[in-house]
């Protein structure tokens, strides 16, 4: 084997000037996909954080049904403070939970005493809201975080309305009964809108939400979890879900469900577009890797036609012949695959160090933190690198066919 | 004396298209270890077909044929394959040095491809052989520094590298002029003499064989003639 490689290494350096061109083609595919998956997937990263930082977090808990009639927010559809101790107890026992938390969610009438305008809120504890959403915080464009007794009010009502900050509102709201209840609330800020679900609704701090809904205990729409890693997301959305469904009604059925943000966002088709679009990308390399590798290889087997006649003669077997050409077509692939993914790392850097922005919905000069994991890069090369290995094998096995009678007569 | 090649009626037919065309007709000959063998004839006459059958490139359409006791014409593709890379040694007329090649990584190259031999044994059996062929001191150079004798020198080292039982050699001398002619077939003598290894040699140009044992002619495919020479 050690002298195959000797002689393939040999082999591509007889056409130093092809062999160059073929590794920077390969190179090339190589880092134009690095680039696109670098970017596409900071991208996606920023669109995620920005979803589930902004309002979702990584998953919730909801009572059975409660997503499917979200649009009404449904107060009888809820976690009792029983039942929510028990979910913390799971919750706590899971590392990598980071943090959680609880919301009331309600519609109801803003007045400003001469308007009313609808309005869709969620009770929050401003201190575990703005762990499991920490860029809650950051879309206050006016004013500040809640306290008990105020209200933070979203961007385009406050126009509609020419709301100020410090100026005192009333929240009507029905409650689980049916019946009316109002309350007066300061405003303590004005929050930036975001795209997607609850992307628009206004904060009032949870007691209030208590108070307004004139409940017993407090009753929770649902519980918002962030964890340490979103990469666990899947995983832990399973452990939930598995450790959950042990909760049944008297029917013997759970009662509660879990959704990661996947399910709740329609931004996660986009996430899957992107992720298409990367898959698209990572084709058209294999293609020109491929062709790249095909053509280079046809024409050395052509070029060496009375070579390989000559090789066959003097009693090398058909399998040598193949691994000779697989070799050169691995090394092809492998250098340019290696050359690529270094220059594509120190581009991935480069436009790190460019602080690229771009706006996403309404937030704007968000910085693309392009990065590429180590075991995609690998997988990148490692793909280039067998996809040439395949693209030798039809040469290969030709050269290794040839009637050495034939290949010694040509000319 | 041994014999180490037996043709018995061979026959070679090709296929041209819907014609059957007979390269060779129910030859008989045998050759013995050792002996410096030509074949002689004009183009067409069977020669290169019948080096081919010899040196297991190619299965005759009827007759026997061993090759060091080794019935070449029923094995299989791959084992002929082995067989060529164990007994049979190749000098073409074209010479078949690889351009980008040094001398000394031509000659080196069976030794890669066919026996992979270790590097120290390798350097051994190269160097031995270009010193006998009078090539060393060119070793460094590629084939087109050579003139056609240097490179048909080069050749018959290459042939030889793997320690072959025969010696085939397709017009090694029709690229040449008479007296490089004259000098590789020499060579090719000595390297015999040397090593006891069986030359087999074909060639039209009946002016250089005055140093081999045996001379067959061929013509139309059928031997007219075979006749042991005297070196008086």
């Amino acid at each position: 084997m050690g002298n195959l490689i000797k002689i393939a290494f040999r082999n591509l350096y007889r056409q130093k000037r092809r062999t160059l061109l073929t590794i920077a083609i390969i190179s090339v595919g190589v880092i134009a996909v690095l680039l696109f998956s670098a970017l596409s997937g900071a991208f996606k990263n920023m669109m995620v954080g920005q979803i589930t930082d902004s309002m979702l977090g990584h998953m919730q808990i909801h009572r059975k049904g409660y997503v499917s009639s979200l649009d009404n927010l449904p107060l009888d559809k809820t976690i009792d403070a029983k039942q929510m101790k028990k979910m913390g107890e799971i919750l706590d026992r899971i590392p990598r939970v980071e943090a959680y938390s609880k919301r009331i969610l309600m519609g109801g009438m803003l007045s400003n005493y001469m308007e009313t305008t609808n309005i869709k809120v969620a009770g929050i504890n401003p201190k575990d809201e703005s762990i499991v959403t920490p860029l809650l915080t950051s879309r206050i464009k006016k004013g500040e975080m809640l306290k008990k007794g105020e209200i933070l009010l979203p961007e385009l009502v406050t126009k509609g309305m020419n709301l100020k900050v410090g100026q005192s509102i009333v929240l009507i709201v029905n409650n689980v009964d049916g019946s009316v209840n109002g309350q007066n609330l300061k405003v303590a800020g004005i929050v930036e809108s975001v795209v997607g679900p609850t992307g628009k609704y206004g904060y009032i701090h949870i007691d209030d939400a208590v108070t307004v809904l004139r409940m017993d205990k407090p009753e929770f729409s649902e519980i918002a979890i962030r964890l340490n890693k979103i990469s666990s997301l899947d995983k832990v959305t399973r452990q939930i879900s598995l450790e959950i469904v042990e909760m049944k009604n008297k029917e013997g059925e759970p009662i509660f469900e879990v959704h990661s943000w996947k399910e709740l966002s329609p931004f996660y088709n986009i996430a899957k577009m992107i992720d298409l679009m990367s898959l698209f990308i990572n084709i058209l390399l294999v293609a020109i890797v491929l062709i790249s590798i095909l053509n280079v290889m046809i024409m050395a087997v052509y070029e060496r036609i009375k070579e390989i006649g000559t090789l066959t003669a003097i009693g090398t077997l058909p399998g040598k012949i193949r691994t000779m050409f697989l070799m050169e077509g691995l090394f092809l692939g492998f250098f340019g695959s290696v050359a690529g993914s270094i220059i594509g790392i120190i581009l991935i850097i480069a436009t790190k160090f460019a602080h690229i922005t771009i706006a996403f919905g309404r937030n704007e000069n968000i910085l693309i933190d392009p990065a590429i994991p180590f075991d995609q890069m690998a997988l990148i090369t490692l793909v280039s690198t067998i996809v040439a290995v395949l693209a030798s094998l039809q040469p290969a096995i030709k050269a290794s066919h040839m009637d050495p009678i034939e290949a010694l007569r040509y000319s | 004396m041994n014999k180490i090649v037996e043709l018995k009626n061979i026959s070679k037919i090709y296929r041209a298209g819907e014609v059957d065309v007979p390269a060779l007709k129910d030859i008989t000959v045998d050759i013995n270890k050792g002996t410096f063998v030509s074949f002689i004839g004009p183009s067409g006459s069977g020669k290169t077909t019948l080096l081919n059958l010899i040196g297991a490139l190619d299965t005759p359409t009827s007759g026997i044929l061993k090759v060091d006791g080794a019935e070449t014409g029923r094995l299989s593709t791959k084992k002929r394959a082995i067989f060529r890379g164990e007994n049979i040694g190749f000098i073409f007329q074209d010479f078949n040095l690889i351009s980008v090649l040094t001398v000394y990584e031509n000659v080196e190259y069976p030794l890669l491809m066919v026996k992979e031999t270790p590097r120290e044994e390798r350097v051994k059996i190269v160097n031995a052989l270009l010193e006998k062929t009078g090539m060393l001191d060119q070793k460094a150079k590629y084939p087109s520094q050579l003139s056609g004798g240097q490179k048909q020198r080069v050749a018959v080292a290459r042939a030889l590298t793997t320690s072959p039982r025969i010696v085939l050699a397709d017009e090694p001398t029709a690229n040449l002029d008479h007296d490089t002619a004259f000098m590789v077939i020499s060579l090719m003598k000595k390297m015999r003499d040397e090593s006891g290894v069986t030359f087999i040699f074909s060639t039209h140009d009946p002016k250089i064989v005055g140093v081999v044992d045996i001379i067959h002619t061929l013509e139309d495919g059928i031997i007219m003639k075979s006749e042991e020479v005297t070196h008086g």
